[in-house]
Parts: structure tokens; sequence; C-alpha cells
């Protein structure tokens, strides 16, 4: 079985470790006026539950 | 493991999948609208939709009931279910050719982080969309050529009119910018109407009457060589 010939060290690790970044997400805002809140786009709402245009909204959780 | 020729296996064999796309679709028309994965979603809404156009099919009367009802219990064991799809679900989408079920994102799910939806049954009325009329698309496509020769125009009038190429509207602008230069040459003002007429022709304003003063200038000379 293949092993590891030395131990890796710290600081490979870490400049691995560095390049993973997380991306905030982009979110849109509701188009329920009343909510209003932000959310991710083509999900519906997480606050108000609602999905659809601002004319054309739906009630889905 | 053999794999569909669309949408995902779910993590399970043929039989499997079966058994599970059949429970999800019990549970849709027995509530009306769940809340699943996106994948199941997806591969549950063909099958869903399938059973319910067979649903139809018997409710119309186009084919023999009975069979249909047999047919769909292959999938829904569920009796119960099937009689109600068959007379409450089905008769609702008489009019609706396709698209029964909707499916809804609502964003991923905590503890695994796996993109869930909400498919459910559509229960609106079927009201026929318009489509977009074309009278709207050819009256945007006709601006656009007309705005280039306009253009060209422009660029041939600084460029002394060697190019040929805009032959027609050049003639034009050559001929009364003629008139104008035979009536008189220094009537900045007359020169400037027949120019404006000229670009009425070419449909663009009097952005180029400065360029046409120029033109008719140069046609002069060019029609003395003609």
């Amino acid at each position: 079985m293949a092993v590891p010939k030395r131990k890796m060290s710290r600081s490979n690790t870490r400049h691995r470790r560095s390049a993973w970044k997380a991306v905030a997400p982009s979110l849109v805002s509701c188009a329920n006026p009343a909510c209003d809140a932000k959310h991710l786009p083509h999900r519906a709402c997480g606050e108000c539950g609602q999905y659809g245009a601002r004319n054309d909204r739906r009630q889905v959780l | 493991m053999p794999t569909p020729k669309k949408g995902a296996r779910l993590g399970a064999g043929p039989a499997h999948q079966r058994l599970m796309v059949a429970g999800l679709a019990t549970q849709l028309f027995e509530h009306g609208r769940i809340t699943t994965t996106e994948a199941k979603a997806r591969v549950l809404r063909p099958v869903a939709e399938k059973l319910i156009t067979k649903a139809k099919k018997a409710e119309l009367g186009t084919v023999a009931s009975l069979h249909q009802r047999r047919e769909v219990l292959k999938t829904i064991r569920d009796k119960e279910v099937v009689h109600a799809l068959f007379t409450e679900i089905a008769p609702r989408y008489a009019e609706r050719p396709g698209g029964y079920t909707r499916i809804t994102k609502i964003g991923p799910r905590k503890g695994d982080n796996a993109p869930m939806a909400v498919i459910e049954l559509v229960t609106e009325d079927y009201a026929p969309t318009q489509r977009a009329t074309r009278p709207a698309t050819a009256a945007a496509a006709t601006p656009a050529p007309a705005d280039e020769p306009v253009t060209d125009e422009t660029v041939t009038d600084e460029t002394a009119t060697d190019e040929t190429e805009e032959a027609p509207a050049a003639d034009e602008a050559a001929v009364e910018a003629e008139e104008a230069a035979v009536e008189a040459e220094e009537a900045a003002a007359e020169a400037e109407a027949a120019a404006a007429k000229a670009n009425e022709a070419a449909a663009k304003a009097e952005e180029a009457a400065a360029d046409a003063e120029e033109a008719a200038a140069e046609s002069s000379s060019d029609d003395t060589k003609a």
C-alpha cells in the first residue's frame, strides 16, 4: 500500500488550506413589499414563504 | 447499475427507485403538495403527470376506464388515493393540456445542505396564455436597418463620396443638392432645406445637415465631372 514518505509540514498544510475560500452568495430582496428580506434568487423567500414576480406572487411554504 | 436515460438514479437500484417514486406520487396525490429534494421532485414530475393523464383519459371516456385504473394501480397501490385521483383530481384538469404539477425551489436543507423543493398540484384554473405578437418584433427589427444606412451616409459624406456603395441615397441627395446649388450656391438656408428633404428620405434628422452642405459642394464638383 502506498504511504506518505514524510510528514506534511505545518506550512504546507496551512498553504493548502489557505486556498479554501468561502464566497458570499448573491442575494435578491423579496418581491413581497411587506417582507423585503434577502433570499437566494429563484428560490422561495425563507421569511414570508412567497415566490414569484412582484405582481404574480404565491404562497409556497 | 443501469442509469435512467433522463433524471437521477436517486442512489438506489431500479426497483428501489420505482418504489420511492411510487411513494412520492401517492403522497403527492393524497396531500396535493409535498416537500422533497429537488432531484426527487424532478424525477417524480413526469411520473405523476402521466398518471394524471391516464386518469383524465378514463374521465373523458375516450378509453376503457377500468384499464386505466389498473394501469395507475401498478404505480399507486392505495385504492383510496387512486379513487381520489380519478374522481377529484382528473376532472379539475379537463381543460389543461399538461403541466399539472409545479416545482418551486426553496433552498438548501439544514443538516446535509440538499437543495429542497416543493412539488404541488396546480390548483389555479387553466387560462391560455397569449403568445407574443410578431408585429412588435417586426417593428423593432425595421428601425435597426434604417439607422445603419444613415450612419454610412454621413461617413460617405465625410469621405467625399468617393465610395459609390450608397448610390441611391447619395444620388437623391446629389440631385436635390444640385438644384439648390444651381439656384444659389451661397444660399445656405435652401441648402439646408434640401438636405433636410434628403435626410427625411433617409429617415434621419438634422444631424447630417452640416455634412450634407459639404456633400452639396462636393457633389457639384462631381456633377461637373459626370
